[in-house]
């Protein structure tokens, strides 16, 4: 049997990885232990978040499914940050568990090109350091030309309940026992990193009128660019709020022995940002209490998930713990809260194409890559996805910049910085964030996905139809102006009253009022209504906040700068002299690709730097710098 | 950076002995070729060895030749020091033989930037040791050394903590919007953060500005209707001080008449009147050159004749400088009073008669006084002790005062955070810090997260 490619493992990595190959025209083969888990949410029940709904956004200006799936399968649906600027704003669905898979799996079945198999990697074929296929467990060979893996949690995974673990992946499916062995005798360099998720509740068991309800907004919105919505405001389902007590903590200090991450039954390295409950006890102690979160999992089963709440207690500990809460006195737990442990690969040593250093035509994404979250993994999926499909076009690399999406940004931070823990994208991460917003990612990406084949010319037509008013409207309001004589009383209430505008104003400076906003002029019609909201809302954000972008912009340049100062591939670090050993010994690891990747290497500070600038323009002359 | 330097390292002509240095991968071989003595490539690091430099077995001068071999060493290459006899015309011979072997003569400071550059010190350190090389008082090497030792450092990374805390703070703001425990800054709640701040940053711009003072001396200009006593003033200060009379050739201040030197600082006095004798500095007052020195000086001294009226173009000009430091002196106290004291709007009048040294002592207190001289001798350096430094401060007050323009303007606040930021990058670039993974840490460390 042969594939142009094969993409390994069906989760939300895999999904997006495979949907874009096949959209290329290879014909692709997707390989998944199981096909009912395709798609699978093992841990929260939501897709989105601060940062990471910008993440499906992207995905979806690209081309990508999860945005889509994730409009068509949530249950709630929130806009995070409302209150803030519109850089920060970012949305959060809670999907249903049951419904968001089944939406995938139905999408992939329908898609061209694509076939899914059942099957077990255990091995990879490799010919001359290039891929040429897999072995399947049944000792089944299949062909291929580019490979992608998109493993997850599933190598070597171990399951961790207090003192007792299982050598098993979630839901108790089996593990892949030998493929990082395999990667390991590549050459590759394996990691073990560790993760959690909370209990399940019975919602039959809870007194939900003792919590704090948590609804959906009241606006309609959608992940997806063309702004479809398939859901009704009115009928969203609630969350809650609870909170851990005296109680819980006196209960978690006296049994810590047992946990297994302080009872040191565990050997990964679990995220910072997703501290055990014990551990937010431990680090916290004059913390008297700590929020919780009840997410209903679907409508479809009772499980409710209990966030916030993730711990390596033995079950009986786990027992007593959620007993203490309010509300939670008689819930019943459907699934303790567990650790896994799994294998991972040092992100390092993967270019940005996310194609591997050592072996040609591999590439890789997901939690394998040292990450954590749905969002994550699938924004890795399809530029893996892409960049397989392109590396067999013979074309370039598609590589997104810090500047242009918070995909860009992730797989920067991977293949330059390394992680020790998995990886989850934070706002805090993008130093450009007021250029990456939520209402602008078909902005930045549309024209990437179209010129990969993933956006067809009816929405790319859409795209330049949309720039085009933007920049229409930006000059209409540069060109009109008003004066105090020609506004409506109702604007005239609104402007400070010693405030004496007499001369006349454009619409676009006065816009930048701080009391002025579009809504109220287009309601007074001062300005007429004649495009869609969306160019109107482009426009405000790109008037009132001018300043800020333009400063954002300067940093921009100066990136691009750097970035534009390519490093020769064939440089050899040990024909440079001073540089610092520490500094040597990350670029000859990292292999930056241009001096702005250098400069973020942790280790090679700014002296080393100036070297391998120097050293550059001395070796390979001017045009080079 | 692969070729080895040299440089006369002391002030030449000045002192006994002069010291040549050289540093780079060659100063051993270089060296071994023109000095009689031990074979320098046998020796230890860190040594000390006596002999003669020689030019074609011509002795030059008796030496002793210090070898530090790399990597401890200032630039971490192998340095050499030659310690001669002083003589401008000995030790340019010695120079001059390094450059015939191989050295190339370092450019100003390229010793330290070698030392920057291999990593030896940060570049806060490199600025100091610059300064402390150019350092004539002992005040001056003080200050400079403080630099060293990263006092300032200590203090802006402070300040910078303290900017990183907000910065954590509203970013978990941001991340997690529904954690209801973790405090929301608002921008409210920011203002008085920032003013307070703000605040910390004037007080080490104030604190510099005494620094400069320390480093540049304080510019004391001389003003003056002809013939009220300007020139016989300075003349007395300058004999009573016995210092630094004439002007050093190749400063840049040519109107300095003489230096002297007030509690450990420098005074650099400058006769306007010197500049052309016979003009009235008064009649001139509303000319660009006399403009341009009385803005340069940190100090203006008036001088008055007690015996003669005072003019309305004295009283413009007292007028015009009530924004500046300014001392009246009074002169001739010793002739009959037609001045009408009550008329200057002035603090700081001095009556005196230049052929009396006590009223000179009372001139010199009101100086102490005005620039907290006495202070300054005390309180220990923590000033930024290069333009550059200060004016990063200055760019990242600016920042903060946009966040402010910010607030007032009811600007969100992940908007204010790119201002708040840019400010901290200009602190760290003071320091050499970098930014980004300190604030994860910082967010990790202070907040309780996740799922």
């Amino acid at each position: 049997m042969f594939f142009d490619i094969i993409v390994v493992g069906g989760g939300h990595a895999g999904c997006e990885a495979s949907h874009a190959t096949s959209k290329m025209g290879f014909k692709t083969a997707l390989i998944t232990s199981n096909i009912k888990n395709i798609a699978d949410m093992p841990c929260n029940p939501s897709i989105g978040g601060t940062a990471k709904g910008i993440i499906v956004r992207d995905i979806d200006a690209l081309g990508g499914l999860m945005g889509i799936i994730a409009d068509k399968s949530h249950i709630q649906i929130k806009m995070l940050n409302n209150g803030k600027g519109p850089a920060v704003r970012s949305l959060r669905a809670q999907a249903d568990k049951v419904t968001y898979p089944k939406n995938m799996l139905k999408a992939l079945k329908s898609t061209e090109n694509l076939k899914i198999i059942e099957g077990m990697v255990e091995d990879i074929i490799i010919e001359n350091n290039k891929v040429k296929g897999i072995k399947l467990e049944n000792e089944k060979i299949i062909n291929c030309n580019a490979l992608i893996l998109t493993t997850g949690t599933y190598l070597k995974s171990k399951i961790l309940i207090g003192d007792s673990s299982k050598f098993e992946g979630p839901h108790g499916e089996r593990r892949s026992n030998f493929l990082s062995d395999k990667l390991k005798q590549l050459g590759f360099d394996i990691i073990r990193l560790k993760t959690g998720t909370p209990q399940r509740l019975d919602r039959k068991t809870i007194d939900f009128s003792k919590l704090k309800e948590e609804t959906g907004d009241d606006t309609y919105w959608a992940f997806n660019c063309e702004n479809e919505f398939f859901y009704d405001k009115n009928k969203q389902e609630k969350c809650y709020l609870v909170y851990t007590n005296e109680t819980t903590h006196k209960i978690i200090n006296e049994n810590l022995a047992k946990s297994a991450m302080y009872g040191g039954y565990a050997e990964g390295i679990g995220p910072r940002y997703c501290p055990s409950i014990e551990d937010k006890i431990v680090r916290f102690k004059d913390k008297e209490r700590h929020q919780l979160f009840l997410e209903p999992e679907s409508v479809y089963y009772d499980d409710i998930y209990l966030q916030g709440f993730s711990t390596s207690m033995p079950k009986d500990v786990q027992e007593k713990m959620v007993h203490s809460l309010k509300g939670l006195e008689n819930a019943k737990i459907l699934k303790y809260a567990y650790a896994i442990e799994y294998d991972a690969i040092n992100p390092l040593q993967l270019k940005p194409s996310l194609e591997t250093k050592i072996i040609e035509n591999l590439f890789t994404a997901g939690q394998i890559n040292g990450t954590s979250g749905y969002e994550e993994a699938a924004g890795q999926g399809i530029i893996a996805g892409i960049n397989a499909g392109r590396k067999l076009q013979n074309k370039e690399p598609l590589i997104l910049k810090r500047n242009e999406s918070y995909i860009g940004v992730l797989i920067d931070d991977l293949v330059t910085k390394g992680t020790k823990e998995p990886y989850r994208m934070l706002t805090s991460r993008a130093e450009f964030r007021l250029l990456l917003r939520h209402d602008n990612a078909d902005l930045r990406l549309r024209k990437y996905g179209y010129e990969v084949g993933l956006i067809n010319e009816e929405k790319y037509h859409k795209l330049k139809e949309k720039e085009k008013n933007i920049d229409k409207l930006l000059n209409e309001l540069k060109e009109e102006k008003i004066t105090k004589k020609n506004i409506t009383q109702n604007i005239l209430n609104k402007i400070n009253k010693d405030d004496n505008f007499n001369t006349s104003i454009s619409l676009y400076d006065f816009l930048k009022r701080p009391e002025i906003n579009m809504e109220l002029l287009l309601n007074e019609n001062i300005i007429e209504k004649k495009y869609t909201n969306e160019i109107y809302q482009q426009v405000e954000i790109l008037i009132k906040y001018e300043g800020y972008i333009k400063k954002e912009l300067k940093e921009v340049e100066k990136l691009l700068k750097l970035e534009s100062k390519k490093i020769p591939k064939d440089i050899d670090y040990d024909k440079i002299s001073n540089l610092a050993s520490e500094a040597k010994q990350k670029l000859k690891e990292i292999r930056p690709l241009t001096l702005a990747q250098a400069a973020r290497i942790s280790g090679v500070n700014p002296s080393d730097l100036s070297i391998l600038a120097i050293y550059l323009k001395k070796e390979y002359g001017k045009d080079e710098l | 950076m692969d070729d080895t330097i040299c440089a006369i390292s002391t002030t030449l002509g000045v002192g006994a002995i002069s010291i040549v240095r050289i540093s780079g991968k060659e100063s051993i071989n270089i060296v071994d070729k023109i000095f009689e003595g031990k074979n320098l490539h046998n020796v230890e690091s860190h040594t000390i060895h006596y002999g003669y430099i020689v030019d074609n077995k011509n002795k030059i001068d008796e030496v002793l030749v210090t070898v530090m071999k790399a990597p401890k060493t200032y630039t971490k290459e192998d340095i050499i020091e030659i310690n001669c006899h002083g003589g401008i015309a000995t030790t340019n011979k010695i120079l001059e033989l390094l450059l015939l072997n191989g050295c190339r003569l370092a450019e100003p400071g390229e010793f330290t930037k070698r030392a920057f550059l291999n990593g030896r010190i940060d570049l806060i350190e490199a600025e100091s040791v610059g300064d402390l090389i150019n350092s004539e008082t002992d005040k001056k090497r003080k200050l400079s050394l403080n630099g060293v030792t990263g006092s300032i450092s200590n203090l802006i990374n402070k300040i910078r903590k303290a900017l990183l805390n907000i910065n954590a703070n509203i970013e978990v703001n941001i991340d997690y919007p529904e954690y209801e425990d973790i405090e929301v800054l608002t921008n409210k709640e920011i203002k008085p953060k920032i003013l307070k701040v703000m605040e910390d940053l004037d007080k080490l711009l104030k604190e510099s500005e005494n620094g400069k003072i320390i480093k540049n001396g304080i510019n004391v200009a001389l003003v003056g209707k002809p013939n009220v006593g300007k020139s016989s003033l300075l003349n007395t200060l300058l004999e009573e001080e016995k210092a630094i009379v004439t002007d050093i050739a190749g400063t840049t201040r040519d109107i300095v008449e003489g230096k002297i030197v007030l509690n450990g600082i420098v005074l650099n006095l400058i006769d306007t009147a010197g500049i052309r004798d016979t003009e009235d500095i008064i009649e001139k007052i509303g000319v660009n050159k006399s403009q341009k020195i009385i803005e340069k000086s940190d100090l203006v001294i008036l001088v008055l004749n007690y015996n003669e009226k005072i003019t309305q173009k004295e009283l413009d000009l007292i007028n015009q400088l009530r924004n500046k430091n300014l001392i009246v002196y009074i002169n001739k106290t010793d002739l009959q009073k037609e001045i009408d004291i009550n008329e200057i709007k002035c603090e700081n009048i001095v009556l005196g008669n230049t052929l009396d040294i006590k009223n000179l002592e009372e001139l010199k207190n009101k100086i102490i006084e005005l620039f907290n001289l006495e202070q300054i001798e005390t309180s220990d350096f923590t000033y930024l002790s290069n333009s550059r430094q200060i004016s990063l401060v200055r760019n990242a007050k600016k920042s903060l005062e946009n966040v402010l323009i910010g607030i007032d303007n009811g600007i969100e606040v992940d908007m204010l955070l790119i201002d708040i930021k840019e400010c901290i990058d200009y602190l760290g670039e003071i320091i050499g810090a970098t930014y980004k993974e300190e604030l994860l840490d910082e967010i990790f460390k202070n907040f309780c997260l996740g799922k």
